[in-house]
């Protein structure tokens, strides 16, 4: 272990995928069954390249944030077998998770630089404090979610567009291979959601694999490679004209759809949007 | 200035307000992760799971921390059973082992002791440190603010983001259980100060002062720091003017500083010319 960081996680695999998921299985945690288990996910297998950027969509309880769980490494498969970069997600500190804004203390007493430099924690090591390098890197890395501006303000402060990028900047200082974003688009006007979709792009220049949960079937068909139609299993993946089509919604959807084919377009009417 | 000076006089009040400063510093120091992690119930609860601990160390003459310290692991890895294992929610496991062992400790104490004892355990004894509890209460509390310092960027980013905590692959348990020691090992710092009855207060007041004033941590930590020293040397000298136990002065003093400081912030809030003049 030599050069300026002492910690990078462990070595990956040169060949392996980003992301690969074989016959994983979860079962609900919050639940006292008596009748025997309730799976979260049921035998999700897929896979995901360097690079690449998949919308995950699905109903409500179809198993995103279990499945992001997973991925981050919080909760372990029941049953079969998820690789990062070739290695089970525990050991890796190139995984970035952008949380919903609701689930921020937004009043907490923190600067957008400091939770920026929050990212370096994990290189930086016990027991040290930040080297110029991690502060080069923390400034870097909000000058490129256009936020430098704001390195001091208090992260109360902030827009809701403001808030999603410095948690972009944040996975960039982390230098994250793979970024998990939980519905960073709600609520957002369209130049805010425009502005970290532009983010997403230059991620990408990089060799970035984003994954990114939503309700928005409109943007994931227009700005992602492939769309992951989730519930509890996987319904489809593929590219978004695949994937988008009436029977595989409707199984995705049942009930809460709406189909509306007339042009081949679909609408989804899904009543809430609290996920669990 | 002889109403500072005139109680200096007396060894003892010196002693009480020595102690009080670090008391001071300590508490609100730690205190202001208590109320950034939502951690004020875990802390009234420790603040009286560890009289068992404590009272058997007194009555074995053992240094009373390490009794504080092995009834504080016992209430972390209780609440902790319970709360996983037993799946209640984590504020009845708090309460169901609050209440237990707090019990089990004033039993101890009316078998064991004298009423005298039980008012000092409960309430405090300012005035009665020695100076060998001075240099107890000295090198326990900087030790925790050592241990603070050294693992600063890990307490926060446990603190503000757990989950990135954990993708970081930081040693979050330990940190958890870490954390859980700095506040038994800070409640025994504090014990002669104010007692198990009011240490929540000394825990919280000064941090959750502080924070309507501060943006950064590290301004809140010092602000909650001096909002601490200011309420044990204020708390000391009512003590010996008003003829009031110094313990509950102490409290009443920080109570007092949190509505002058909430009062202030309730007001600039008001008046949009004051914008963004916080540290």
């Amino acid at each position: 272990m030599t050069g300026p960081h002492p910690q990078h996680g462990i070595a990956h695999e040169p060949d392996a995928p980003t992301l690969e998921a074989d016959d994983v299985w979860a079962v609900y945690r919050d639940r006292l069954a008596a009748d025997g288990p309730r799976y979260a996910l049921e035998a999700v297998t897929f896979r995901v390249a360097r690079g690449e950027r998949v919308a995950i969509v699905g109903p409500n309880g179809a198993g995103k944030s279990t499945l992001f769980k997973l991925i981050v490494g919080t909760l372990r498969p029941d049953r079969g077998r998820l690789d990062v970069f070739g290695h089970g997600p525990a050991g890796h500190i190139c995984i970035a998770y952008v949380p919903q804004r609701a689930q921020v203390d937004w009043r907490f007493p923190v600067t957008v630089e400091d939770v920026v430099m929050m990212g370096r924690v994990g290189q930086i090591g016990l027991l040290r404090r930040p080297g110029r390098a991690d502060w080069t890197a923390t400034r870097a890395a909000l000058a490129r979610v256009g936020a430098a501006a704001l390195a001091r303000k208090q992260i109360g402060g902030l827009s809701g567009g403001q808030q999603q990028r410095v948690f972009l900047a944040r996975a960039l200082a982390q230098e994250a291979e793979l970024v998990l974003l939980d519905e960073p688009l709600n609520g957002l006007d369209a130049p805010s959601q425009e502005a970290i979709l532009a983010v997403l792009d230059d991620l990408r220049r990089d060799g970035v694999t984003v994954l990114l949960a939503t309700h928005d079937l409109d943007l994931a068909a227009e700005r992602f490679d492939r769309i992951m139609l989730l519930n509890r299993r996987v319904i489809a993946f593929g590219p978004p004209a695949a994937v988008l089509q009436a029977d595989t919604l409707l199984r995705a959807y049942g009930g809460h759809l709406h189909v509306i084919d007339a042009d081949g377009t679909a609408i989804i009417a899904d009543p809430s949007c609290d996920e669990n | 200035m002889s109403f500072l000076l005139a109680p200096l006089q007396y060894d003892f009040i010196v002693r009480a307000l020595v102690a009080a400063i670090i008391v001071g510093v300590v508490c609100s120091v730690l205190g202001v992760y208590i109320v950034l992690r939502g951690m004020a119930f875990l802390g009234d609860a420790m603040s009286h799971t560890i009289l068992p601990g404590v009272v058997v160390a007194y009555f074995l003459g053992w240094p009373l921390a390490v009794g504080a310290l092995v009834m504080g692991v016992l209430t972390a890895l209780g609440i902790g059973f319970l709360t996983r294992r037993a799946a209640l929610q984590e504020d009845t496991a708090i309460g169901v082992i609050f209440a237990g062992f707090f019990a089990l400790g004033v039993a101890l104490l009316s078998a064991g002791a004298s009423s005298v004892d039980l008012a000092h355990f409960l309430f405090g004894n300012l005035l009665g440190v020695s100076s060998g509890d001075l240099l107890i209460t000295a090198a326990l509390g900087g030790l925790v603010l050592l241990v603070i310092f050294l693992f600063y960027k890990e307490f926060l980013v446990l603190s503000f983001d757990p989950l990135l905590a954990t993708t970081l692959r930081l040693p979050t348990t330990f940190l958890h259980y870490l954390l859980l020691l700095l506040i038994a090992v800070t409640i025994v710092v504090a014990l002669q100060v104010v007692g198990v009855a009011l240490m929540l207060a000394i825990l919280v007041t000064p941090a959750a002062a502080a924070s309507f004033v501060t943006h950064r941590l590290p301004a809140m930590m010092a602000v909650s720091a001096l909002i601490g020293v200011v309420s044990g040397v204020a708390g000391v000298y009512a003590g010996y003017y008003l003829n009031i136990a110094s313990g509950p002065a102490v409290v009443l003093a920080a109570t007092l500083i949190f509505l002058i400081v909430l009062t202030f912030s309730v007001l600039r809030r008001r008046s949009p010319a004051a914008e963004g003049v916080a540290l």
